[in-house]
């Protein structure tokens, strides 16, 4: 080994992701030094910064990286080039929009998180909290921090800051999950169980980075993929090594047969977590897997075919077909998401500039349906009588059947989800379907019809459940549905009763006194008000959908304009 | 004024409407109704201007064109022009919407004044409407695949938050039906492209035509399209959809679902898959022309043993929708302006039938035939009009349904002559289900319950007299509807590359021949 040389350093390109990570830093620093009263309105301003200073300074670095095709920063480690400012701006934006979801409060100045974290789930400590009102505010900086992993991630060339970018947006996420303020045990379990298999994962993909070193001899992608263009009789070790690598990002992705994770984590964690989640790390594990297969491997892509297609389709299957079962609306998304973690590959396969940019577009569209969707369920909640007797807000209400006939209740919110349901369908003038063809004529181009026809046919699956929700919340009454409801522990007059006065309008009062009378155990499903910061992000989000499938050119446009790797 | 957007016009105007209706302020809904009529009328005028900057002299070519760049980097325009049968199916479509508006007048629970129900239900039609005009005029195969997909959801809610008891049943059968044809279609068209020309005007359906693709190619794409086309139009066997959706959904949609969405079916027969694929028409002709005889006869005598009006009268189009595929694949100009000609006349015929239906349905809160008897001599005219929009569904000369099923049979019997025959028993069937219908129904001693049933007020009057009038006229005159679609007909067998086969049988009634290219 030579001696440590000094990597040079371009700070310029590096300004979008250092902005998130400083104002992390400083945002623990915040923890430290403000008074908690002031703490949340400063985190949430220094947060909402950030990221739009970050998106500004992707901006400013648009058009000098459209001229010379991107920069090397830190001495090959890290690329800045088209697709990493396309992956960075969605991943910043949509964690603007999330960071909205997150700090969003009900009346009552609940959040969806934990007072204190650290409390035993039903210990008098954490009542005490509960009742003095404390806030975990480190939320915002775990946030920024996973973002900043995330902006890292899809940028990287070199195997070692790949890893060290995934443990940093693992970490942050590990903590958030387990950090819900209603059913703790469960979102303590879903913290557990992520990170027991991230770690592992992490082993393994760190096993496979240790394989193509020994391979190669390096661990910048360049060089492995130059290596593997002149055999040298450790075949083995390129082809086992390459499988665990993709093996990690396929756990990310939550592509079959590693997404065993994603309905427990997705269901467990805060709901604008799993939003967060949902969108975000899809698109940065995403940004990092066009990398190594476009970047890295393309000299294995025969062997790789194989591979990826078995993934893709058992990834669409599987995800298809358990989400039809599925009875829990936060559960149907996560496996929705993972057969759209399939459709995303399909593009990937097609290994190629059209591809490329299909990836991109629909990893935007289906980010922006994501967090909207999970901003929607985050605000239907269960309405019951509280402790003092009177209506408060309960939980969220994610089991479907208490999401019938929202639309005659709510018509704003089941038409606002109904747009993002039919976005994940795909149906036309959608930002979904343009995003769905563009994948599929990626695949038929690249040769890859059959994997377009699996889509497809998934696809028509996939609209059943889809579809599902959407006869629920509009073609089926509260009776119905609690009728059909399996058996729990309500007594049936007490549902008729309450969903009685549910129909007739929610004034408080008159809903406090039927439910104080008629069925105390029982909770309506209402919507919650919120401060408006999800309403606002929802809005954003139903607009970018629209737009974008109205509309699509400037963006495909923009994106075809740069869709290219720097090695 | 010959540049001004007649066709962008024809569907922003329906699509305002539907926004109009669904912004109508609390204290405007009274008047709900009159903005939906409205809308629907100026639409109307709007079709009959479109008319007169419309040259008939030159139906074969595509008029009152526009091409605006849509979704460039996908090779994506916005392309409308129609030729003669777009035309005149753009023209039957807004014909029927009034009329569907006026029908709806009393729905919805809203008997003493219009309710936010019926508000929403008119909205849907509208937008439905501007997709109807949109897919007939499309130019684009991207464009008419985004609306052939999208007209799927205001449906959708069209039956299942209006219908009947099973409506969410039907809906969602219809639905997926539809979609897993789309979807099939969406990799053909996906395929189309990168075997044309590509480029930002890729999708042009002028810019495919004629594109060269390999033997086996063709045929996948063709049966991708096929397949979402027949069950769309719908064909034996993937007709099974229609009757359920039909029998729920409110009359108004069964009209609109089966009088012009269905002819999306046809029509994309017609207008894609033989310019597109003609190759592949021809070998799949034999196969196809069979399954149409099959669906003539089949839905024929289902139609015969229903009990329900409603499916009674989907199935009555199973068979219909048979002549006119046959129509077009038997590949003669005779057949082909037939079918163009049965398209428009079957909306006009089946619409009055759901629509009367549907009056008898909502006056003794029943479909089912063996709850009626009798009503001749207590509703005299609803018995007579019924029986004469009846009689068009079997064709009886005079009738407009007469000249354009004269024309499928005359065609095809030139080239086979069997199957012709064969089709010809599906006439005899048409004239059982629809007299004993009528039997059943409207002879016979009065039935009690029954007795003071109203006959047709002045607004149902001016929902089948329209109907009956255009049947009439147009049986009686064909000659200026037969100048739309004669035309277009002969390009189309030039571009399937089939020689025509003259029929023996020389046609009083056939216009202007020589305008063809």
């Amino acid at each position: 080994m030579s001696g440590f040389t000094v990597p040079e350093i371009a700070w310029g390109p590096m300004v979008p992701v250092m902005v998130v990570l400083l104002t992390a830093v400083v945002g623990v620093l915040v923890e430290a030094f403000v008074p908690a009263a002031h703490r949340r309105a400063v985190q949430l301003t220094l947060t909402l910064a950030a990221l739009a200073g970050s998106i500004v300074a992707i901006a400013a670095l648009w058009s000098d990286t459209e001229r010379t095709g991107g920069t090397d920063v830190l001495g090959g480690s890290l690329v800045v080039d088209g697709p990493t400012l396309v992956l960075q701006a969605t991943i910043a934006l949509l964690a603007l929009l999330s960071t909205l979801v997150v700090a969003d409060r009900v009346t009552g100045g609940e959040d969806a998180f934990a007072p204190a974290a650290a409390a035993v789930p039903g210990s008098d400590y954490e009542e005490l909290a509960r009742r003095r009102g404390l806030r975990q505010t480190e939320v915002f900086p775990l946030l920024l921090f996973a973002t900043g992993g995330m902006m890292v991630f899809p940028a990287t060339t070199d195997l070692l800051t790949l890893f060290v970018a995934l443990e940093v947006l693992s970490l942050p996420l590990y903590l958030l999950s387990g950090m819900a303020r209603r059913r703790r045990l469960l979102s303590q379990e879903a913290s557990m169980k992520y990170f027991l298999l991230g770690a592992f994962v992490s082993a393994i993909m760190l096993f496979g980075i240790g394989l193509l070193y020994g391979y190669s001899g390096s661990l910048r992608f360049a060089d492995i993929a130059a290596a593997t263009a002149t055999p040298n009789g450790m075949e083995g070790l390129l082809v086992v090594g390459a499988l665990m690598l993709l093996a990690g990002l396929f756990f990310k992705v939550g592509a079959v047969p590693f997404h065993m994770w994603t309905p427990d984590v997705y269901q467990g964690a805060p709901t604008p977590v799993t939003g967060f989640m949902a969108a975000c790390t899809k698109v940065a594990a995403f940004g990092a897997l066009l990398r190594v297969v476009y970047g890295m491997l393309p000299g294995m892509a025969w062997d790789l075919d194989v591979v990826l297609w078995v993934v893709a389709i058992l990834t669409m299957v599987v995800g298809t077909v358990a989400a039809l079962v599925q009875t829990d609306v936060k559960r149907l998304l996560a496996y929705s998401s993972i057969a759209h973690a399939g459709f995303v590959l399909t593009g990937v396969v097609a290994l190629d500039d059209a591809g490329l940019t299909a990836v991109l577009f629909y990893l935007l569209a289906y980010g922006a349906a994501t967090v909207g969707a999970f901003g929607l369920v985050s605000l239907v909640r269960e309405q019951g009588p509280g402790e003092d007797g009177t209506t408060t807000l309960l939980g969220e209400a994610t089991r479907l059947p208490q999401w019938a006939g929202l639309g005659r209740t709510h018509p704003v919110v089941a038409v606002t989800f109904t747009l993002f349901l039919l976005s994940f369908a795909g149906i036309p003038l959608t930002a979904g379907f343009v995003g769905k063809f563009a994948v599929f004529s990626a695949a038929v181009e690249g040769g890859a019809w059959q994997l377009a026809l699996v889509g497809v046919l998934a696809s028509a699956a996939a609209a059943f459940f889809y579809v599902r929700i959407i006869v629920l919340m509009f073609f089926t009454s509260p009776h119905d549905a609690a009728d059909d409801a399996p058996a729990g522990p309500t007594p049936a007059v007490g549902a008729v009763a309450s969903d009685d006065v549910a129909d007739g309008g929610t004034q408080a009062a008159a809903t406090g006194v039927a439910v104080a009378t008629s069925a105390p155990e029982r909770a309506t499903t209402t919507v919650a008000a919120g401060e408006g910061l999800t309403v606002v992000a929802v809005a954003v989000c139903a607009v970018l959908t629209v737009l974008l499938g109205v509309a699509p050119s400037p963006v495909l446009d923009a994106i075809a304009s740069v869709a290219v790797l720097l090695p | 004024m010959s540049d001004f957007p007649w066709l962008s016009a024809l569907v922003v105007l329906p699509l305002l409407g539907a926004v109009a209706l669904w912004v109508l302020p609390t204290g405007a809904r009274r008047h709900t109704r009159a903005v939906a009529l409205g809308f629907a009328l100026a639409q109307v005028a709007l079709v009959v201007a479109a008319f007169s900057a419309f040259d008939v002299a030159d139906a074969a070519t595509h008029q009152l064109v526009e091409t605006y760049p849509w979704i460039p980097a996908l090779g994506v325009s916005w392309a409308l022009g129609v030729d003669g049968v777009g035309l005149a199916l753009i023209a039957m479509s807004v014909v029927l919407v009034p009329l569907v508006v006026l029908a709806a007048w009393r729905e919805q629970g809203s008997v003493s004044g219009p309710t936010d129900r019926l508000r929403h239900y008119l909205a849907l039609v509208l937008l439905l409407e501007a997709f109807i005009v949109l897919v007939f005029a499309a130019r684009d195969v991207f464009l008419f695949y985004v609306v052939f997909e999208a007209m799927l959801i205001p449906v959708y809610f069209m039956i299942g938050a209006f219908g009947g008891a099973q409506r969410r049943y039907a809906a969602v059968k219809f639905l997926l039906y539809s979609l897993a044809g789309g979807l099939v279609m969406l990799v053909g068209v996906i395929a189309l492209y990168l075997q044309g020309p590509g480029g930002p005007e890729g999708f042009l359906t002028e810019n495919l035509v004629g594109t060269a693709l390999d033997p086996s190619v063709e045929k996948w794409l063709f049966l991708s399209f096929f397949l979402a086309f027949a069950i769309k139009a719908p064909m034996f066997p993937v007709h099974t959809w229609l009757p359920d959706a039909a029998q729920q959904a409110p009359a108004g949609t069964s009209t609109l679902l089966v009088g012009v969405l269905d002819k999306v079916g046809t029509f994309g027969m017609l207008t894609l898959c033989l310019p597109l694929f003609p190759n592949a028409s021809r070998w799949a002709a034999p196969v196809i022309v069979v399954l149409a005889v099959v669906s003539v006869l089949y839905g024929a005598l289902l139609a015969i043993g229903q009990k329900d009006m409603m499916r009674l009268v989907a199935y009555t189009s199973v068979s219909h929708f048979g002549f006119i595929v046959l129509g077009i694949f038997a590949f003669t100009s005779t057949s082909i302006a037939g079918s163009s000609f049965y398209m428009v006349n079957h909306g006009l015929s089946t619409g009055g039938l759901f629509l009367l239906v549907g009056f008898l349905a909502a006056r003794r809160g029943s479909q089912q035939i063996g709850d009626f008897g009798g009503l001749q001599k207590v509703v005299p005219v609803m018995a007579g009009l019924f029986l004469v929009v009846g009689l068009s569904a079997l064709s009886l000369p005079g009738l407009s349904t007469f000249v354009s099923e004269f024309l499928v049979i005359v065609g095809t019997f030139a080239r086979h002559p069997g199957v012709a025959v064969a089709a010809t028993f599906g006439v005899v069937l048409a004239a059982l289900y629809v007299l004993w219908l009528y039997q059943r129904v409207f002879t016979g001693p009065v039935r009690p319950e029954l007795a003071s049933t109203p006959d047709l007020g002045a607004r149902e009057r001016w929902v089948i007299g329209p109907l009956v009038a255009l049947m009439l006229v147009l049986g009686f005159l064909p000659g200026p509807a037969l100048d739309l679609v004669r035309p277009p007909a002969h390009v189309s067998l030039e571009q399937v590359g089939v020689d025509d086969v003259a029929p023996t049988v020389s046609i009083a009634t056939a216009g202007a021949e020589g305008s063809d290219q």
